[in-house]
């Protein structure tokens, strides 16, 4: 086997703050005394003697990642978000350079970052095929042999000679992936492009990647969606806070991904620098999982009420928060949504909090979950209007199935619920 | 660096560059397609949604011309050696109108496609690139209405124009990518570009004989005024097509040396910068 990819010590420094530091000023006197010195810095940094170094922080958005990977796997990546797998795939596809370390890759690396890039909204959907696959590095030739199948693929046949601007969302949306997926690389780097789109063509970008990897080809693939991640790569890495935490065939790493973060058994705690800024004024302290006697563990019993609840501060008065979790299998599919003010009454009594600490605790009746591993993602935002704060694998937990439904037989059951139904038998006749 | 990796072919080493980046020419001649998609998609795009589409690429020039006259010829009643005013005035447009092109479009080409740069790579060089190219279409266009006022003013051109014109207007691209360069890649980190370009390319069009002849700069400062590399540029497209001026002398030489210094280190800071541009842009 040769290998595709070879990732030795790579890392990358970003500089924070700069925005920040410009936009603070306290006094008039400072912001006179930025305005008369702004030339002189202009020009120091010119001539590369920038003072900007000292009075800014650097971060390390990704920090001695190293791995080597082979011609024709499928490597699925997994973190958090600012876990560094954008600026992974970034140094990759060559977008930006790493700051230190070296990457060697062979072949021609086709990356599907962002689908539609360089499409104008005054050129056809023909011109913005041409004009897109240039940009994405194939020849006319290759465009145009291609073209009836990217058409094909899109699904825009008719509309193919109008302006891509009198285009739906959906439309545009397939004719871009459309001709990134048909670009054929050797190397194939796909970051979430499948979070977009309905069901229906998402099924059949999974269809497209699917035949890509077995087409021989190398693919990286970075999702927040655990099911496409399991379906599709043998094995994956996992990424926190720039650091690869290990890599291993991909239902370990999942498992390890999703049961890292926690502090200690069934609890999630977010420091202040886990949070990202865009969140203010909602800020999540903690998330726990607990049993019966309230003590936060990470097997909870299946016959026994569950109690979720969730930690979080209001920097401001907030109109119309919603806090509520996402309740999924590992598989990545869902259980249940709920919010805290589902309820009619607490709806009308929360219809604006006031700034403060607040727990917004549900429990969860005994017997409803199947054995087996379970995700929470938590979500604060006000209906229709923002998000803002999103955490889609906060926390996982174990179910423990002893003394539920069905235990005398010891088969696994399919389903990711286990209620206790209340069965009725009748003899009817003879 | 000392290499110690063997180098295949079709292997791509991707590390922190060092010091002055290499050119990497090698990678511009693959995506040379996408400098003629990108101008393609310029010129095409140019225009639509107008009422007047490609006549404007006409009309502009002229009007300038028509202001130009008006002003400098009728009112300020400028010397232009013997050569009517409209013809003496549009030869200096073609080339002005291509440099300011490159001003405008070429600096903002990096900030304006910043989705470009921050998601794929492709060698950035192609834009600021493909701008300047986009601004030889109007060009070829105001060319025509040249030959047009031209016979119309009975102006025979100097015999030599064949070899000379297009020499003249290669140095005009090498200014105007130069300056480009420069610009854009300053642009990515300072937006202060785009607040300076109207002021800049005013003072630029004063400080070069757009509107008027050279030789009304006095003779000590001949040679400081053709510091400004479109002085030698303008100077050289009259004398090439009109005959007029002095042709090549130490004003072309000063002109031409700074265009190519220009171009040269633009070149280079532009690859320096360049790794720098999807972070900071």
């Amino acid at each position: 086997m040769t290998t595709a990819i070879s990732v030795k010590n790579i890392g990358k420094q970003y500089k924070i703050g700069a925005a920040e530091s410009k936009f603070r000023y306290n006094m008039l006197r400072d912001v006179i005394v930025d305005t008369f010195s702004a030339p002189i810095r202009l020009a120091k940094a010119m001539i590369g003697k920038s003072d900007r170094r000292q009075n800014q922080n650097y971060v390390w958005a990704l920090k001695d990642v190293s791995f080597d990977l082979e011609e024709g796997r499928v490597l699925g990546i997994v973190g958090r978000n600012g876990a560094g797998k954008s600026t992974l795939l970034k140094i990759l596809s060559r977008v930006t350079e790493p700051t230190v370390g070296t990457v060697s890759v062979r072949g021609r690396v086709g990356s599907l970052l962002e689908v539609g890039t360089g499409f104008h909204p005054e050129l056809t959907g023909r011109e913005n095929i041409y004009m897109n696959g240039a940009i994405l590095g194939m020849r006319r030739a290759e465009i145009d042999s291609k073209f009836d199948e990217i058409v094909d693929f899109s699904e825009v046949t008719q509309y193919i000679d109008t302006p891509v601007k009198r285009y739906s969302s959906g439309m545009y949306l397939r004719l871009a992936f459309a001709v990134a997926a048909h670009l054929e690389p050797e190397i194939l780097v796909v970051d979430e492009v499948l979070a977009v789109g309905d069901a229906e063509f998402q099924k059949k970008c999974l269809g497209k990647m699917g035949d890509v990897a077995q087409q021989g080809r190398t693919v990286l693939f970075v999702s927040h969606n655990m099911s496409a991640i399991l379906r599709l790569t043998q094995e994956a890495i996992v990424l926190n806070k720039g650091q690869m935490l290990m890599r291993g065939p991909t239902q370990e790493a999942v498992d390890f991904y999703l049961s890292s973060g926690q502090a200690q058994a069934g609890q999630r705690v977010w420091e202040a620098e886990d949070v990202p800024a865009a969140s203010a004024p909602f800020r999540p302290t903690s998330l726990k999982v607990m049993n019966k006697s309230g003590k936060a563990v990470d097997t909870v019993r299946s016959t026994e009420p569950v109690t979720v609840e969730f930690e979080y501060q209001l920097d401001a008065p907030v109109t119309g928060l919603r806090v509520g979790m996402y309740l999924s299998t590992m598989r990545g599919e869902y259980v249940l949504t709920s919010f805290d003010t589902d309820a009619p009454d607490l709806f009308e009594r929360f219809d604006s909090r006031k700034a403060g600490r607040y727990i917004s605790r549900a429990e969860i009746p005994a017997d409803i979950f199947n054995e087996g591993r379970y995700t929470i993602g938590v979500n604060a935002s006000s209906f229709g209007v923002r998000r803002y704060f999103m955490d889609e694998n906060a926390i996982a937990f174990n179910v423990d199935i002893t003394g539920a439904p069905g235990t005398q037989w010891p088969e696994p059951r399919v389903g990711p619920v286990r209620p206790r139904l209340a069965w009725n038998i009748e003899k009817i006749g003879d | 660096m000392i290499e110690t990796t063997k180098h295949e072919p079709n292997t791509i080493y991707i590390k922190p560059s060092k010091g002055l980046a290499a050119l990497n020419l090698r990678d511009l001649w693959v995506y040379r397609e996408l400098i003629f998609f990108m101008v393609w998609r310029d010129v095409k795009v140019k225009y639509k949604q107008t009422l007047l589409g490609m006549a404007w690429a006409v009309i502009q020039p002229v009007m300038t011309m028509l202001i130009f006259t008006f002003l400098f010829d009728r009112v300020a009643k400028l010397p232009t050696e013997g050569i009517p005013y409209p013809v003496f005035s549009f030869t200096a447009l073609l080339p002005w109108g291509l440099f300011v092109v490159a001003l405008n479009q070429g600096s903002r080409s990096l900030v304006a496609h910043n989705n470009m740069v921050t998601k794929i790579y492709f060698p950035r060089l192609i834009l600021p690139m493909s701008a300047v190219f986009s601004g030889l279409v109007d060009f070829a266009i105001a060319f025509v209405i040249l030959v047009i006022l031209m016979l119309y003013y009975h102006v025979t051109p100097a015999w030599n124009l064949l070899w000379t014109l297009p020499l003249f207007l290669l140095l005009a691209i090498v200014t105007a990518l130069g300056v480009a360069l420069w610009l854009s890649a300053i642009n990515v980190q300072y937006r202060d570009v785009n607040q300076a370009l109207p002021f800049l390319t005013q003072f630029w069009l004063f400080a070069t004989p757009v509107a008027y002849s050279a030789s009304v700069i006095s003779e000590k400062w001949q040679v400081l005024y053709f510091l400004n590399p479109m002085a030698g540029v303008v100077n050289g497209f009259r004398w090439s097509l009109l005959g007029i001026g002095n042709g090549p002398d130490i004003t072309l030489w000063v002109s031409t040396g700074i265009s190519i210094l220009i171009f040269i280190s633009g070149l280079f800071y532009f690859r320096s910068m360049e790794k720098t541009f999807a972070d900071t842009i």
